[in-house]
């Protein structure tokens, strides 16, 4: 009988089945996950912080995320868009205090330094001390000692943050592919702000991302959805897999329907109604009939399903723990029986979702199994080996086009 | 509908004994329902409200806001079952113990046959190997009406102090 240790204790060597292996040393190493926030969240990337929506005037803030970075993202002049680290330039304490609101500058409670929205110091107190004595040095000039400012790029409504000096265009970060997807989800109409939900969820930030790379479970986990007819394996579907780690995956609201594919689903129920008929009957809204789920990584879901939209913020906190931060969102000129829909359909989603609660169990017991476990290995051959696009869902191919992209990106 | 309808914090009140025996009876209302959901009966949950019922548990970020989104939303009798069934038909769970812990019960105001009422909750939570955590802590609002003697909700709002709620909710609060 071969005998097995727990953990691997050379240097992290990726198992040499490639992709379709992920080492479960990737949910658990600490210097892995360091790396893992200077590369992708704080390197040469875009990340998700807000929609135009919850800033809507000038001086209108919100608190965001970027990886463990905490930024205020702040309505300026002349409807520009600044976003600062949330550390005062002066000796480092957050300096926002509120999640959200408005302000006309931002004064740091401890020495009461003063800055403008987009972060300049405009004013120190006692600066030219007080009888004669004490003060700044007259070399001390404001302009270099403004707050850690990022790069901002705003889509159609939704707020993009770098903080490299020199990031790629969105648009070539996101890939045509995506962008499209985007463009489809925001095409230039106004949003609305419907209202946010907060998970905090035990298990490793990679984890949500494969989640939304694996159609396969879906079909089987969320008895929901396919008895619903909301998401189904026999409907035209596509998985995929883009660049820089992003994807996309379609499928379609087709309703109940029993045919061979759900007979050999344990869960699903046949005869199952529910009373409020609207909340799994969506109105139709697009053309293509399509329900689209977009992953940008790293820092964002964007779902489209039945009548709700919603931004999932993936905020890593610690190696085996990231808050899952939930907008719901919907268009300024939706009808009230839309508006009315789309808060029916946000059952789906969050922490009591119909659907998104097993993703928070599977997630967690997940991240249970892969603890000391080091030596151990998770299988991805569903759908095959290669890392191609697939015109189905009964496939790992994004999980392993990620880890693909991951290695790369990582060194590993 | 869309809006949750406003909870008085203040009104009119009658006589101190009558507010004692109702107030008495407020707080067997909230007990008797986190009792039968502590002991897993959520089938007799929708027994507790209207037909032209709302239910909610929502977040203190959205409440303040007015945003019209939460956590658990149900609009009418019908999504109060909905929720039940759900429970028992399609939802897929780790199983734990919950256990409600209810206090501060008040009546705020009476109005138009329509109690305002207020109490504070907090719920633990056991996983079979771990021990209790505290999972969610915050106030319940309520409007309750009296149907043949017996107190129902209107509206019943459980809005929770949590910033994240940790993994998932389950059942009703």
């Amino acid at each position: 009988m071969e005998e097995r240790l727990n953990t691997a204790v050379n240097d992290r060597v990726w198992p040499k089945e490639g992709w379709s292996r992920v080492p479960f040393w990737v949910y658990t190493d600490p210097d892995l996950y360091k790396r893992e926030l200077d590369l992708f969240f704080y390197g040469r990337s875009w990340n998700y912080v807000a929609l135009e929506c919850e800033i809507p005037e000038k001086g209108s803030f919100k608190r965001s995320w970027i990886g463990e970075r905490q930024v205020v993202v702040v309505r300026g002049e002349n409807d520009a868009v600044h976003i600062w680290e949330n550390r005062c330039a002066h000796r480092g304490a957050r300096l926002c205090w509120k999640n959200k609101g408005k302000e006309e500058s931002f004064t740091c409670p401890y020495h009461q330094w003063n800055f403008a929205l987009d972060g300049k110091l405009q004013g120190v107190p006692l600066k030219r001390g007080v009888l004669k004595k004490g003060g700044m040095p007259t070399d001390f000039d404001n302009a270099t000692h403004s707050l850690t400012k990022l790069q901002v790029h705003v889509e159609n409504g939704t707020i993009w943050a770098s903080f490299h000096s020199n990031p790629p265009l969105f648009s070539e970060y996101s890939g045509p592919q995506v962008m499209q997807a985007i463009h489809r989800h925001f095409p230039g109409r106004k949003l609305k702000l419907l209202g946010y939900n907060r998970q905090l969820i035990p298990s490793n930030w990679k984890l949500y991302i494969e989640n939304l790379k694996d159609p396969y479970h879906a079909t089987l986990l969320h008895s929901f959805l396919i008895t619903f007819g909301l998401w189904r394996a026999d409907t035209q579907s596509e998985s995929l897999p883009t660049v820089s780690g992003h994807s996309l995956m379609m499928s379609r609201n087709v309703g109940k329907k029993k045919t061979d594919v759900n007979d050999g689903m344990t869960r699903f129920k046949d005869s199952l109604e529910l009373h409020d008929k609207d909340s799994v009957t969506p109105l139709r809204e697009f053309d293509d009939g399509q329900v689209v789920a977009i992953t940008h990584f790293p820092s964002v879901v964007v779902h489209q399903q039945a009548n709700t939209f919603g931004m999932r913020h993936i905020i890593p906190k610690g190696i085996d723990s990231f808050e899952l931060a939930w907008t719901f969102f919907g268009y300024e000129d939706d009808s009230q029986e839309m508006t009315r829909l789309r808060i029916r359909h946000a059952n789906l989603y969050g922490p009591a979702g119909y659907v998104a609660m097993e993703d928070g169990e599977v997630l967690s017991e997940s991240q249970a199994g892969a603890h000391h476990a080091d030596a151990f290995n998770a299988v991805l051959e569903m759908g095959g080996r290669d890392v191609e696009p697939q015109d189905h869902m009964v496939t790992e191919v994004l999980i392993r086009a990620f880890y693909k992209h991951y290695r790369e990106a990582m060194g590993l | 509908m869309i809006e949750r309808l406003e909870t008085l914090t203040s009104g009119e009140l009658p006589a101190a004994n009558e507010l004692r025996s109702l107030t008495e009876d407020v707080r067997a209302l909230y007990e008797d329902v986190a009792r039968q959901l502590d002991d897993d009966l959520v089938e007799q949950f929708p027994d507790f409200f209207i037909d032209d019922c709302s239910y909610q548990v929502v977040s203190r970020e959205n409440f303040a806001e007015g945003l019209p989104q939460a956590t658990i939303y149900c609009d009418g009798i019908a999504m109060v079952r909905d929720r039940v069934i759900a429970l028992r038909q399609t939802q897929v769970y780790v199983p734990r113990t919950w256990r409600h812990f209810i206090s501060g019960v008040r009546v705020m105001a009476v109005v138009d046959g329509q109690l305002h009422v207020r109490a504070n909750f907090m719920i633990t939570e056991a996983m079979s190997d771990q021990d209790p955590t505290l999972f969610l802590v915050g106030q319940y609002l309520g409007i309750l009406v009296n149907i043949d003697g017996r107190l129902k909700f209107r509206q019943h709002l459980a809005v929770y102090d949590n910033h994240h709620v940790r993994r998932s909710l389950i059942v009703p609060v």
